[in-house]
């Protein structure tokens, strides 16, 4: 049996939280929308006449999430027309961005090595089309959805696991929801997954000449499912000599399996040309300045400065600083330990194993008074105290001489030895009282 | 007739109560209702009670704006909110927009009192109006005779009084063309002068909104009115809007006047070419210093017009599907289908460099040539249209002459410069001809200040077609 290598992409559509649509004034709010079709107007229906004019905030929203990711920006952009018909697409064209997308280059890195970022561009989102259940019913149409901000991220096809797939695509997330541009809602299909997948024989580095697109994804491990899923579908096929077809397929739930959808054997052509209704987009250096100083501390530094400042392990901080607003709160606390000299790591590392039911909320003094009572327990016992006490004195007579005629400081260096020997710090006024104890009657 | 005075004269005799706005708009229906029958150039009428009822309200105001209380009519292809507008095609023939365009707001805020929506070639696709799905319009001066398009039903409405003036639409010459075949103004405005918000869609980087009337005085109130920036248009520019109908008397002595000699070129009718170059010995004698110019791509213009103009109306048109509104895409006319099917050709992989990608290399062209004129030009002139207005179906086995009409508007309209059209002269058949005077960007008031020199010192913009008297 031959070895095959997964070639995996992501395309991450992810819809902005603006307070109005991508090109008019309707309220940005599907969800919260009391009854259908009632968030519309006539640019977002394509009336005849209606114009579209760019949403400033959603344009801003997809620079800071570039310049977050450490992205080129295109200082120059546009906005052009993907045409095609559908009835989810009410002016028979999706207002995209083509050859100059906001955002490019750029890596995110994930436990299993860097995944290079493609673009960064932003689009209208369509309708949502409500499909009759029986026959004779008509399908429907909301509105309510259409030209909603929609921002699409494309990875370069440098993943190599669902699992790798599965950290790139929270680790997005998580960056998207610290900079509060989205509310990145899986189930509510205002974050989507798009995998593409497929495989060449290990060692092999040229791109296959297919590759299967996955949609239908609403969670990571469903995510995670459909391209192992797929990896083994089409390692079986290779294995017979067949080469999987070029094709989009979606992920079924219910009976864990990849379905056709559509077959993709022939190119789209879209017939993009600028959309002549916007003029082209050009972001000043005061914009770029402006939302640099906007970004907040991301997960990775804040994960890195806790390492540095608290010695907290990288796993249990990524673990706390996956949401911005319980990461502040962590913060807060983690400083205030500091100054009462609570080992925080220790307290992170307990929370961390359910070991403790403290939260980020939990008072400062009843977290001190807890450890304060362990360091108790756990302090060497007077036999070894007097034992590594005895040991140092005899070991160090330069110092012990200097006490001797007066050198208070020396008796900072003896304890620093007897800290050493004892490999703690714990218990630190009994050992210093058996040391000035020792020292005195020799 | 009281339709005959210049809405300047209206606006006097309205202020002091000599005459009343509903007087004006009686007579536009007794226009309508005598001409309309023969010349089709209305789409859509409104209910006369309805405009009387405005007009009444107008005349009991003391609020009076410069257009207050003047009858107007709207090309059909601005929305107006509950009343039918189809663009000139079937496809739309059931539409009612829930919406009015801006032009149309800020006209009937003004207080002008609309009677009507024009019929118009579907879509704007046309120079003759034959293409309307609503019979062509016909030539007050020849009713055997075309009146131009695509704006065809605003020039047959203004120049029979079935209105003071009308908005129409010009892309490529749509306001032009019609406006000198029935001996009337038209402004075709600088792109971005005019909000283009509810104007249904032709080639949206070439549509432009502009006034038809009767004289250029009356083009300059107008123009005052519906310019300016529109927060629903992104292609509507800031700059601040002149008070045209105050910068008109400009004396013409040192003014620069550029002709391009590529004007003079094969398929200019001999008629049509003396009235023009009388009409330069005109403006030469009222100090007017014309020198020839070269615009070497000028003969390109059309073809590279026709490869923009058809692959935006392919992506425009995409969005009647029949689905939220209208009728579904079977009834688009047989031009409508044409400039779809080519204009998709025109965007497609593979054709997609070599047409629409050549197109926009050759409108940068144009665009660097009309720029270095202004080095030593203040105007350029040249005639409209090369021929008389032609016989109805004519053209109508021969799409490519009915395309070359545009031969010397179209190339004005790719750079985005305004172009004033009035009338010049007649053949000596009695039809009427007209000429452009094209100006810099966002200098409508130069334009303007040149034609109402001209109209003062010659009467071609008074003489009345026989069927009137």
């Amino acid at each position: 049996m031959n070895k095959y290598t997964p070639v995996i992409g992501l395309e991450i559509h992810v819809e902005l939280s603006t307070n109005s649509k991508m090109f008019c004034g309707c309220k940005n709010d599907p969800f919260g929308a009391d009854k259908p079709n009632s968030h519309v107007c006539p640019v977002c229906l394509g009336m005849p006449g209606a114009l579209p004019v760019p949403n400033k905030k959603a344009i801003e929203s997809t620079v800071l999430l570039g310049l977050a990711l450490g992205c080129s920006i295109n200082r120059h952009s546009k906005f052009d027309r993907k045409h095609y018909r559908y009835p989810d697409l009410p002016k028979g064209y999706q207002i995209t961005q083509y050859e100059l997308p906001f955002c490019y280059g750029s890596e995110l890195h994930t436990s299993e090595g860097p995944v290079r970022l493609r673009r960064i561009h932003l689009e209208e989102d369509t309708a949502k089309l409500l499909h009759a259940k029986n026959k004779g019913e008509e399908s429907r149409i909301d509105f309510n959805r259409g030209g909603v901000p929609l921002m699409e991220l494309v990875t370069e096809p440098d993943i190599l696991s669902s699992a790798q797939a599965k950290e790139f695509g929270k680790k997005l997330r998580t960056i998207i929801l610290y900079l509060g541009i989205s509310d990145a809602d899986l189930e509510r299909g205002n974050m989507r997954l798009e995998a593409s997948v497929s495989l060449r024989k290990e060692g092999e580095t040229a791109l296959p000449s297919y590759k299967v697109e996955l949609k239908n994804i609403n969670s990571f491990s469903f995510m995670e499912k459909a391209i192992q899923f797929e990896i083994k579908r089409q390692t079986a096929l290779l294995e017979e000599g067949i080469q999987p077809a070029q094709e989009t397929r979606g992920w079924h739930e219910q009976t864990g399996e990849t379905v056709l959808q559509r077959s993709k054997e022939n190119a789209d052509d879209y017939r993009y040309f600028p959309d002549p209704d916007i003029p082209p987009i050009e972001l000043s250096e005061e914009l770029l300045n402006e939302l640099k100083a906007a970004i907040p501390e991301l997960p990775s530094a804040k994960v890195e400065r806790w390492k540095k400042d608290y010695a907290i392990e990288e796993r249990y901080g990524t673990m706390l600083s996956d949401d911005r607003a319980e990461a502040d709160k962590w913060d807060a606390l983690f400083s205030a330990l500091k100054k009462e000299t609570v080992p925080v790591a220790d307290v992170v590392k307990d929370v961390a194993n359910k070991k403790t039911a403290f939260t980020n909320q939990t008072p400062v003094a009843e977290i001190h008074a807890h450890y304060h009572a362990k360091k108790t327990a756990d302090a060497p016992s007077p036999e070894k105290i007097a034992e590594a006490v005895a040991t140092v004195i005899t070991e160090n007579a330069k110092a012990v001489a200097d006490f001797r005629a007066g050198n208070e400081k020396a008796v900072m260096f003896l304890l620093g030895m007897v800290f050493k020997r004892l490999q703690t710090k714990l218990g630190a006024d009994a050992i210093r009282a058996e040391l000035l104890k020792q020292l005195k009657k020799i | 007739m009281l339709l005959d005075n210049t809405i300047t004269e209206l606006g006097t005799l309205l202020r002091s109560k000599k005459i009343s706005s509903r007087e004006l708009v009686e007579e536009a229906y007794d226009s309508i209702e005598k001409h309309n029958g023969a010349l089709s150039a209305f789409i859509t009428v409104r209910e006369k009670k309805d405009a009387l009822c405005d007009a009444d309200a107008s005349d009991a105001s003391s609020s009076r704006g410069p257009l207050a209380g003047i009858p107007f009519c709207l090309k059909d292809a601005y929305v107006t909110k509950d009343l039918k507008t189809t663009a000139g095609s079937k496809v739309l023939d059931t539409f009612v927009p829930p919406y009015s365009a801006t032009v149309v707001q800020k006209l009937l805020a003004s207080g002008a009192i609309l009677i009507g929506k024009n019929n118009m070639d579907a879509w704007g696709h046309g120079a003759t109006n034959e293409n309307s799905d609503y019979g062509p319009v016909k030539n007050l001066w020849d009713t055997t005779r075309v009146a131009g398009g695509s704006s065809g039903g605003s020039a047959a409405a203004v120049s029979a009084r079935m209105a003071a003036f009308s908005i129409g639409e010009d892309t490529g010459g749509s306001i032009r063309n019609p406006a000198s075949m029935c001996n009337i103004a038209g402004l075709k405005v600088t792109y971005g002068r005019v909000s283009r918000y509810g104007a249904i869609a032709y080639a949206s980087s070439l549509d432009t909104v502009g006034p038809m009337a009767k004289s250029v005085s009356d083009i300059a109130e107008i123009l005052e009115v519906i310019a300016g920036v529109d927060p629903k248009d992104a292609t509507s520019s800031r700059r601040e809007v002149p008070h045209y109908s105050t910068l008109l008397e400009k004396p013409l002595s040192g003014m620069r006047v550029g002709i391009p000699k590529e004007f003079f070129a094969e398929g200019l009718t001999p008629e049509v070419r003396d009235i023009f170059v009388k009409a330069t010995r005109m403006l030469e004698s009222l100090g007017a210093q014309t020198l020839e110019v070269s615009l070497p791509s000028l003969p390109f213009g059309v073809s590279i017009y026709y490869l923009i103009a058809m692959s935006e109306t392919s992506s425009n048109l995409n969005r009647y599907d029949g689905v939220r509104f209208g009728n579904n895409p079977s009834f688009f006319g047989e031009e409508g289908m044409r400039r779809i099917i080519i204009g998709t050709y025109a965007l497609k992989a593979g054709y997609h460099d070599d047409l629409y990608g050549r197109a926009l290399k050759g409108r940068t062209m144009l665009i660097r040539e009309f720029d270095a004129l202004w080095e030593t030009c203040d105007v350029l002139l040249g005639p409209t249209i090369p021929t008389l207005p032609n016989k109805l179906g004519d053209l109508s086995e021969n799409t490519m002459s009915a395309y070359l009409a545009d031969a010397f508007t179209a190339p004005v309209s790719l750079v985005g410069s305004p172009s004033l059209a009035i009338p010049a002269g007649f053949s000596k058949s009695g039809l009427p001809v007209g000429m452009q005077i094209i100006g810099r960007k966002f200098d409508e008031a130069t334009i303007l200040a040149v034609g109402h020199a001209y109209q003062k010192a010659t009467d071609w913009h008074k003489k009345k077609p026989a069927l009137l008297s």
